[in-house]
């Protein structure tokens, strides 16, 4: 199989080249023999994997099947799935047994897809390096050394090393987009409320996304066909059917107007990324579309922003650990006070209590209206900017991250500097805008190849022409061709 | 110079609502622990709340009945802090925007003035579960079937200036969510519980003073008992030079005293802030207007057109329509003997002393409307007289017969027969010389004395009125 997108495996599927239940014991293979390298999977659902795939080899036999019938696919372990292990990245629910389905995975099961198992994250999506989760670091598979990114980098690793075909993840500041930048594959978050949170457990409620980690803009949009919509059980999500997303995927680019920030091309813009999105702007100005600079004046303080309402919420999303129904509960607790602080101490790794207590701080009596007020304020004036930039172009096109994967451990100790590698990822959730990381270029460091990943952000609930111009980007260049050697 | 208390109220009602505030799960009360919990109310990760629009119309349909303005837009907040029993680890609630903002309430005092007290706001809120220390040796149980159960927290302005008066709102406000059918408003079961805040300041004064809040009063005696005991422990204090400490105190029924729970000193900071998974509510006109279609009569219109259609007076009319059952089964029984004032007196005294004696409500009566109604009928139509009637009822209260059974079976239709009731008359003074000779001389009590051996020879069934005049005529020749 030299092509792994969903799209060829699909056609290949149809056509009875192999059937699911060999391209599952393939992937399942692969993983055995690549997962101790990467540390992508937290959990592999083998027997699961097999039954499903027998299962929709059954249906494809009576003719009913779709594009994702039969499909490996790999769940971020922040989904939860009936009977199997869901530990969010921690030690908290490393012996959490979800009783019941995320609407994704309900919505990608009822598609026919075959869950390969659970892949590594962030402990509760807290991270941009996956090197805080309980279950040790993702490795980047373009170079063992670096970091996949984070918080989705299990999936996003697990996609880059034809692990899985394709692979769900979720995005809070740019949890998908910044793993697919690192590891050489397409991630898309869609607008917020396009999916449902139902089941994906909470980091931040109001910026929380689900989307796809995938090899192609068209495989991502086949993805959302099966999970985008309105579900009941969220009342976050917008009303009204979610479009065929794969019915404008080859709409034509002409008369394309494209915005580029000038608040992203500053001194702290790598200069490999700024020549790999300077070239694909070319790209793009040769598919007929025109390029323009446009501001987004209050960037500069999505950061901060975020970084207070991120936590603020996550405080009360995370209070439910307590050790009193599920999950980790601290040895001989003498008291009650001592099984909640014992239990939160020792379940909860560093970077989640530094979050908790930085939320529960903002939310403090007499800091409220100068942190959490404030952010708010902030964020309302994220979202003006990129409305009255939405004024002149139809679509944001910038970096993803200042630069390409970081060293293992690099970063890890200094959390501030972490936070910045988001800088260009975080204002789009704040505005709750539907946001793709493209591969448009390679950098060699230590003489291996590392991919560079460029952003396209998208107007409210416009995710139909987000995916429309990734596409068009993958059909006239090969960046998203290329694979790690693993 | 004396001292004056001021109370205000804070009422948690629990919504009639079948299922819970944020999720599918049932409110019925009583079931076994845990049954009716699901993974929302387990709080399993990953899960989230979807606002029940009954709890939301009900909230609405309560402040049309105080005349309150309604929240366009109100917002749910998140209230944080630790309690096994509150499995999320904060309570939804409404703190700025609350669906509920300012009404009135009109209490009537006992003897017979009102008052109009304020009701500062009424949000909506989740009910935590409870926790169960006794049976788990060292342990403690954690029933979640009541988590997530929809409550309305009322809170009054502190306008309340006695125990009394506070009691008198606390029917009142009874009254109303009984009538809306918003919630049973039981308070031995929990689905209505009352908070007090107390203080006392110096009469005149018109700064509040320090005030404690009095939790766990579950029933109208112990509203009524706790404030008295709260604020003659604030009067001792002050009086003694001491301060009041704000602070939130326990009510112990059996001993009849107020207890420090918590100190301000470990006074929680609940962190509220705008609750992220649910969207604000927005409440149109229209919605207002179908809502305010659905309102019932409530207590003050029924009890001005039971004076106005029934001559009743304000008060028997006020006690009777203080309750939407109490109403609607004198309406009945009116319905059936077409005499209000008679249905009135049987109502509120007969039978509510059978009631209060029974410890029952109006709708376990074992008398129905329409059994009291026929019996009213058989008085109205004189085939007995009311002293019989109360020997009718009396045994109407052990058996299903009809007040024409009874009557039947046991003999007790009144005698009207004018030749009968003459026979007796005769007998009488033929047998009663002596009392004769009285009367005669002017001796006119004794004429009670001819009434009474009347009665007892016709077994109480002689129509009063005919036994009267004919005694009065016979004796006179």
């Amino acid at each position: 199989m030299s092509d792994r997108t969903v799209a060829a495996l699909s056609r290949s599927l149809a056509q009875g080249e192999f059937s699911s239940v060999e391209l599952t014991q393939d992937y399942l293979s692969r993983i055995a023999l690549h997962n101790k390298g990467l540390n992508a999977f937290i959990t592999v659902t083998e027997e699961l994997a097999l039954a499903q795939a027998a299962q929709a080899d059954a249906q494809r036999a009576k003719g009913q099947h779709g594009p994702l019938t039969g499909i490996p696919i790999a769940h971020k372990d922040i989904f939860c799935i009936q009977d199997v292990r869901t530990t969010c990245g921690s030690k908290m629910l490393s012996n959490f047994i979800a009783p019941y389905n995320a609407t994704v995975v309900e919505r990608l099961n009822a598609a026919g897809t075959v869950t390969l198992g659970k892949t590594n994250m962030d402990e509760f999506a807290m991270g941009s390096s996956n090197e805080t989760s309980f279950f040790g670091p993702v490795r980047n598979p373009w170079d063992n050394e670096r970091v996949p990114g984070g918080s989705s980098g299990g999936s996003a690793a697990a996609v880059a090393a034809d692990l899985c075909a394709i692979a769900t993840g979720t995005d809070t500041g740019g949890s998908i987009r910044q793993p697919a930048a690192f590891c050489g594959i397409t991630g898309f978050k869609p607008s917020y409320g396009r999916i449902s949170r139902w089941g994906m457990i909470a980091f931040a409620s109001s910026l929380d996304q689900a989307g796809p980690i995938s090899k192609s803009a068209e495989d991502a949009a086949l993805m959302m066909n099966a999970i985008a919509g309105p579900d009941s059980r969220d009342s976050t999500c917008v009303e009204g059917a979610a479009p065929d997303y794969m019915s404008t995927l080859n709409d034509s680019l002409k008369g394309l107007r494209i915005g580029v920030p000038r608040q992203h091309i500053t001194k702290g813009l790598g200069a490999e990324v700024e020549k790999a999105l300077q070239e694909a702007l070319k790209v793009f100005e040769s598919l007929g579309a025109t390029v323009q600079e446009i501001d987004l004046p209050n960037n500069h303080l999505s950061v901060s922003a975020y970084y207070v309402i991120a936590p603020a919420e996550a405080s009360a999303n995370l209070s439910r650990f307590d050790g009193v129904r599920y999950g980790y509960r601290c040895d001989k607790p003498v008291n009650l006070e001592d099984m909640y602080k014992r239990s939160r101490s020792e379940g909860f790794g560093d970077e989640v209590k530094r979050r908790i207590l930085v939320g529960t701080y903002a939310l403090s009596a007499g800091y409220y209206d100068a942190y959490y007020l404030k952010a708010q304020r902030i964020r309302r004036l994220i979202k003006q900017d990129f409305d009255a930039a939405f004024k002149e172009v139809d679509i944001i096109i910038g970096p993803t991250t200042p630069h390409t994967a970081f060293k293992i451990g690099e970063k890890s100790d200094d959390p501030v500097t972490m936070y910045l590698e988001d800088i260009y990822t975080i204002g789009v959730n704040l505005a709750g805008l539907p946001g793709i990381s493209i591969p448009a270029g390679s950098t060699s460091a230590s003489g291996k190849a590392l991919p560079i990943g460029i952003q396209l952000v998208g107007s409210d609930f416009a995710e139909a022409k987000v995916l429309n111009i990734a596409h068009q980007f993958q059909l006239h260049t090969d960046w998203h061709k290329q694979t790690a050697e693993v | 110079m004396g001292w004056e208390t001021v109370i205000g109220l804070e009422v948690h009602v629990q919504l009639a609502t079948h299922s819970k505030l944020f999720s599918g799960s049932s409110t019925t009360f009583g079931a076994a622990p845990n049954t009716q919990a699901s993974v929302f109310d387990l709080a399993m990760p990953g899960t989230l709340p979807v606002l029940n629009e009954q709890a939301l119309r009900m909230a609405v349909k309560f402040g049309l009945a105080v005349d309150a303005e309604i929240g366009r837009r109100s917002v749910f907040d998140r209230k944080n802090y630790f309690y096994p029993d509150l499995p999320k680890g904060y309570q939804v609630s409404q703190l700025d925007f609350p669906t509920v903002g300012k009404g009135s309430l009109e209490i009537t005092l006992e003897d017979g003035s009102t008052r109009v007290i304020g009701i500062t706001r009424a949000h909506i809120e989740e009910d935590a579960g409870k926790s169960l220390h006794e049976d788990y040796q060292g342990q403690t149980g954690i029933d979640l079937n009541r988590a997530g159960t929809p409550l309305l927290e009322i809170v009054s302005e502190p306008e309340l200036a006695n125990a009394k008066e506070a009691v008198a709102y606390l029917k009142k406000l009874h009254s109303i969510i009984r009538y809306l059918g918003i919630s049973d408003g039981n308070m031995s079961q929990g689905s209505m519980r009352c908070d007090a805040n107390v203080s006392v300041r110096k009469t005149g004064s018109t700064e509040l003073g320090t005030r404690a809040e009095i939790k766990n009063i579950n029933s109208f005696r112990f509203v009524e008992k706790a404030i008295l005991h709260e604020a003659q422990r604030q009067i001792d204090i002050l009086e003694d030079g001491g301060r009041i400490v704000q602070e939130t105190r326990l009510y112990d029924a059996d001993r009849d005293e107020t207890r420090s729970m918590r100190s301000k000193e470990v006074a929680n900071d609940y962190r509220y802030f705008p609750e992220p998974d649910l969207l604000p509510v927005v409440i149109d006109e229209a919605y207002i207007e179908a809502v305010r279609a659905e309102l019932p009569e409530l207590p003050n219109a029924k009890r001005e057109r039971f004076v106005a259609q029934y001559s009743l007076s304000e008060y028997d009319a006020g006690v009777i329509a203080s309750s939407r059952e109490m109403a609607e089964y004198f309406e009945e029984v009116v319905t059936i003997c077409a005499d209000a004032k008679l249905s009135s007196n049987w109502v509120t005294v007969d039978l509510q002393a059978v009631l209060n004696k029974q410890d029952l409500e109006i709708e376990q009566s074992p008398i129905s409307a329409m059994r009291l109604g026929e019996l009213i009928a058989r008085i109205k139509d004189q085939t007995i007289s009311s002293k019989i009637a109360k020997t009718v009822f009396e045994a109407m209260l052990d058996s299903t017969q009809s007040a024409d059974e009874i009557i039947e079976s046991q003999g007790l239709k009144q005698v009207t027969d004018s030749d009968a009731i003459e026979k007796l008359v005769d007998e009488v003074i033929a047998g009663n010389p002596e009392q004769v000779e009285q009367y005669r001389a002017g001796k006119e009590k004794v004429f009670a004395f001819f009434i009474g051996q009347a009665m007892k020879a016709s077994r109480g069934k002689a129509n009063p009125e005919q036994l009267n005049a004919l005694l009065k005529q016979k004796l006179k020749a």
